[in-house]
């Protein structure tokens, strides 16, 4: 390990592992943001991989959508709202969001119930989406 | 063909990382490479030595240790979502370590195919 390797990086050394290659990643979200950790440690996946320089695409569906709902309120189950970050990560480059159609649909939402900007695509889209990808990570 | 391996469930209650040993396992014996095994979420939990199940029953640490050791395999621990959980070096199986969220990033980037084994 090279003594660049920082936090930031999750104990890595940039230039020599990842050798420039640049990637197309695609973190998806199927779980509500509370009651499993799932969502919230997928967060920590990407903004870790913010540091890498990958091209990375963020996927919500099924009640993963509910992770980048307005107003969401922790206090009395004693877990911290960890929505904000989402409004974040454009900051971190990170811009592309998809939300999947039929999952809003179902659960009567529409763009205007989202804390971010996203761009909502029907579910044969979003197969699309993942076949276009070298990585794809399902939380 | 180079995999890499992201593992995200505790062992016994889930049969995430028992599928994943069989994947590993059977992707070495094809000739593959495996680049990496990455433990995340509950998936942390593979990796305590304090772990005893039954006598009659597998020992998925072991297993993981074992196949780690025959194949010089690199078995790797988040350290996040292993301090949350209470795995730290102290009770840390031998053949595991302990390092960033970084090293499942460059798996992504190195491997040729990363799977995910998880619910």
């Amino acid at each position: 390990m090279g003594t660049d390797m920082t936090e930031s990086t999750g104990g890595i050394d940039m230039d020599e592992q990842t050798s420039g290659v640049v990637k197309k990643f695609l973190y998806v979200n199927r779980k509500a943001p509370y009651g499993t950790i799932y969502a919230l440690e997928s967060l920590e996946v990407v903004l870790i991989a913010a540091a890498f320089d990958q091209d990375v695409s963020l996927a919500f569906i099924d009640d993963g959508v509910y992770q980048i709902i307005k107003g969401q309120h922790t206090k009395n189950i004693d877990v911290k709202n960890f929505s904000p970050t989402y409004r974040a990560l454009e900051g971190y480059d990170i811009e592309k969001l998809y939300v999947e159609k039929e999952s809003m649909d179902a659960r009567g939402l529409t763009q205007a119930d989202l804390l971010v900007d996203v761009k909502i695509v029907t579910a044969a889209e979003m197969a699309d989406l993942m076949e276009s990808q070298d990585v794809v990570m399902s939380f | 063909m180079k995999f890499g391996i992201l593992v995200n469930e505790g062992p016994y209650t889930h049969q995430a990382s028992d599928t994943a040993y069989q994947f590993t396992k059977a992707a070495l014996e094809k000739g593959h490479k495996i680049h990496r095994v990455f433990f995340y979420h509950d998936g942390v939990n593979n990796s305590t030595r304090l772990t005893e199940p039954p006598q009659d029953d597998r020992n998925i640490v072991q297993r993981w240790q074992k196949l780690a050791a025959d194949h010089k395999l690199d078995l790797v621990v988040c350290v996040a979502a292993a301090l949350r959980r209470g795995i730290k070096d102290e009770n840390l199986a031998e053949g595991f370590r302990i390092s960033g969220l970084g090293q499942l990033v460059e798996s992504g980037i190195q491997a040729d195919r990363l799977v995910t084994f998880g619910d």
